[in-house]
């Protein structure tokens, strides 16, 4: 994924239309880029244009439904670790090398290092924790989501 | 919030995304040998149920220059807590929003939110927000800022979410 930004000169308004709509939601519907076409006075080919040269572009890093990963059985849970510095490339080493290990970021605090344990049931969690703990002799913090709250979050383009 | 077997095909067909085609639900459900508007009707239904939170684009938040981000924490009391959660994830600039358990003595914080800016002054700015919003529901607070990517992978149905 790109991680800098696009030169300003990358994207013209239409497509910063687009961004700004299509984040907020995407018909479902038989023609749903003609619905949106419809709604912003595009042809529906171009709308498709559009979308395909962006997600080429990097802009867009997904098109589709998002899914509630719970609902599909899967279980997660956020880990923080105090590492200490001189042992932490090795504690990297044997914390990625779980495959439930999702993500991990080394972050600037006395916990340095934060994961998402991503795991097919929720009963393996733990089990994959404490294995961490058993390997590396450090306390593996769990913070499992207790509530999630609707996000408003949006990218202005 | 159930699903099916069929469901289960609609949402792994879909996990990489939509065709860019006229009538991407048409070629979806031709994939899976199903009429259009039946997989419509599924998509919908699980839409309604929150097992799709949404159809959508993501963009790129990087490439659109919001390039700073930190993990800002707070510790809030636990009767005012769902309601000042409701309000920190409803902000546009908090892209994650979790009430979660503390681990005492040494973490406090039971609130969790991703704040997203196009600069490091600009998320101390929203994080400056957040505490006026909180006022003095909130004890303490901190923000984590992430200093390398240790490992990314795509989680299997949340890839890129």
């Amino acid at each position: 994924m790109r991680r800098t930004p696009l030169p300003p000169d990358a994207l013209d308004a239409t497509d910063r239309l687009l961004l700004n709509v299509l984040q907020d939601g995407f018909p479902l519907c038989s023609h749903p880029f003609a619905a949106v076409g419809e709604a912003l006075g595009l042809a529906e080919s171009e709308v498709i244009d559009r979308v395909h040269r962006l997600r080429d572009l990097g802009a867009i890093t997904r098109f589709g439904p998002f899914i509630d990963a719970e609902a599909m059985g899967g279980a997660f849970c956020l880990c923080a670790m105090e590492v200490p510095a001189e042992r932490f490339e090795a504690v990297v080493t044997l914390v990625n090398a779980h495959p439930e290990v999702a993500h991990n970021y080394e972050r600037v605090h006395r916990l340095n290092m934060w994961f998402v344990l991503a795991c097919d049931r929720p009963e393996a969690i733990a089990r994959v924790a404490d294995r961490i703990e058993a390997e590396t002799g450090l306390t593996v913090l769990r913070f499992p989501k207790l509530q999630e709250f609707f996000i408003g979050f949006r990218v202005p383009a | 919030m159930t699903i099916d077997a069929t469901d289960r095909k609609i949402l792994t067909a879909t996990a990489s995304g939509l065709p860019l085609s006229p009538t991407p639900y048409a070629e979806v459900a031709a994939w899976l040998d199903l009429p259009e508007d039946e997989l419509i009707a599924r998509m919908a239904r699980m839409l309604e149920d929150g097992v799709i939170r949404r159809i959508a684009v993501a963009p790129n938040h990087y490439a659109l220059g919001m390039v700073a981000n930190g993990m800002s924490v707070w510790d809030v009391s636990d009767d005012a807590a769902e309601g000042l959660g409701t309000q920190v994830g409803a902000l546009d600039f908090v892209s994650h929003c979790y009430l979660r358990p503390r681990a005492l003595p040494g973490w406090p914080y039971n609130l969790f939110a991703m704040i997203h800016g196009t600069s490091r002054d600009e998320v101390e700015a929203h994080r400056a927000e957040i505490a006026r919003l909180l006022g003095p529901a909130c004890r303490a607070s901190d923000i984590l800022y992430s200093s390398r990517i240790l490992k990314k992978t795509g989680m299997r149905f949340a890839n890129g979410g």
